[in-house]
């Protein structure tokens, strides 16, 4: 992993984080931008305390997660009402996510937005009915 | 169709619940049952968010929620009763004669002992689901559809986690 600061949270459902953030890794070696968030057996408000524990500790305004409807995702919206100008970008996928370690926008949360648009368009679908 | 699943679960309306259950049981709309959500405008428009166009989220309080359950349960479509405690969901078995309960998610916390991966109980907790029980509602721990209920019993003697 580089050496370079974390600037963004990444949580999500069972090993999802600690597997996405491995995979920016192997691709791009810039793993260590992003910090995994695991959550199995916590309640909400742990999760809570959790994310808002590590925003405090790396300084990050971004997180990522998963699953719109996830325990995740409601927990980041309760803490990012604390955080002015901070984001949550829902529905994080690998696209993106390289997208954004490797971007070049100084700010971390205009760079989230811009990936979040990345990861998007990334989704293509091949073959189907004939 | 009605009720077809009356839930506890900690984290309320989350991925197991809109995805898990949602999706197989073809459920369009939940019923939250909890004060403080029921209070706050701010939660009630998160939850919201938080699951598909085509599902409903109905709020309660726990005092306001039995008047309601009987309409819910003659509605032609598939819905959830969901609690985000064990004393909400025992309100509504011995005022609103719910029937099956799901322990769905009950997770770590100061005093509370761990019994499955996803429930974990305080001695308070344990015997208000015995209550549940007692007052004739079938107790079952079961965090998605594809997983295997574990019977009260069994759950109550379980531990994990040392």
């Amino acid at each position: 992993m580089s050496d370079a600061p974390a600037i963004a949270l990444v949580a999500g459902h069972a090993d999802f984080a600690a597997g996405v953030v491995s995979a920016v890794d192997l691709i791009t070696g810039h793993g260590g931008r992003l910090v995994p968030i695991q959550v199995r057996g916590l309640c909400g408000d742990d999760i809570q305390a959790l994310l808002r524990e590590r925003l405090t500790e790396t300084g990050a305004r971004v997180i990522f997660t998963d699953l719109h409807a996830g325990s995740c995702t409601m927990a980041a919206r309760r803490v990012l009402r604390e955080v002015p100008g901070a984001v949550l970008v829902a529905g994080a996928n690998l696209p993106m996510l390289l997208d954004f370690v490797l971007s070049h926008e100084p700010d971390p949360v205009t760079a989230a937005i811009a990936s979040a648009e990345r990861g998007r368009a990334a989704v293509t679908v091949h073959g189907g009915p004939a | 169709m009605t009720l077809v699943l009356n839930r506890i679960d900690d984290r309320l309306i989350h991925g197991q619940v809109v995805v898990g259950w949602g999706q197989p049981l073809d459920v369009r709309f939940i019923v939250l049952v909890d004060d403080a959500v029921a209070a706050s405008d701010w939660e009630q428009e998160l939850y919201r968010m938080g699951v598909p166009p085509e599902m409903e989220v109905r709020f309660h309080s726990v005092a306001d929620a039995a008047r309601h359950l009987d309409t819910y349960r003659t509605e032609p479509q598939a819905g959830i009763l969901l609690t985000g405690d064990i004393g909400t969901m025992a309100r509504l078995v011995i005022d609103a004669g719910v029937r099956d309960v799901n322990v769905g998610g009950v997770h770590h916390r100061a005093g509370r002992v761990q019994h499955l991966r996803y429930v974990f109980l305080t001695p308070a907790e344990q015997q208000a689901l015995r209550d549940i029980a007692a007052h004739g509602a079938v107790v079952t721990a079961q965090d998605v559809p594809a997983a295997r209920a574990v019977p009260l019993e069994e759950l109550l003697v379980t531990r994990e986690g040392g």
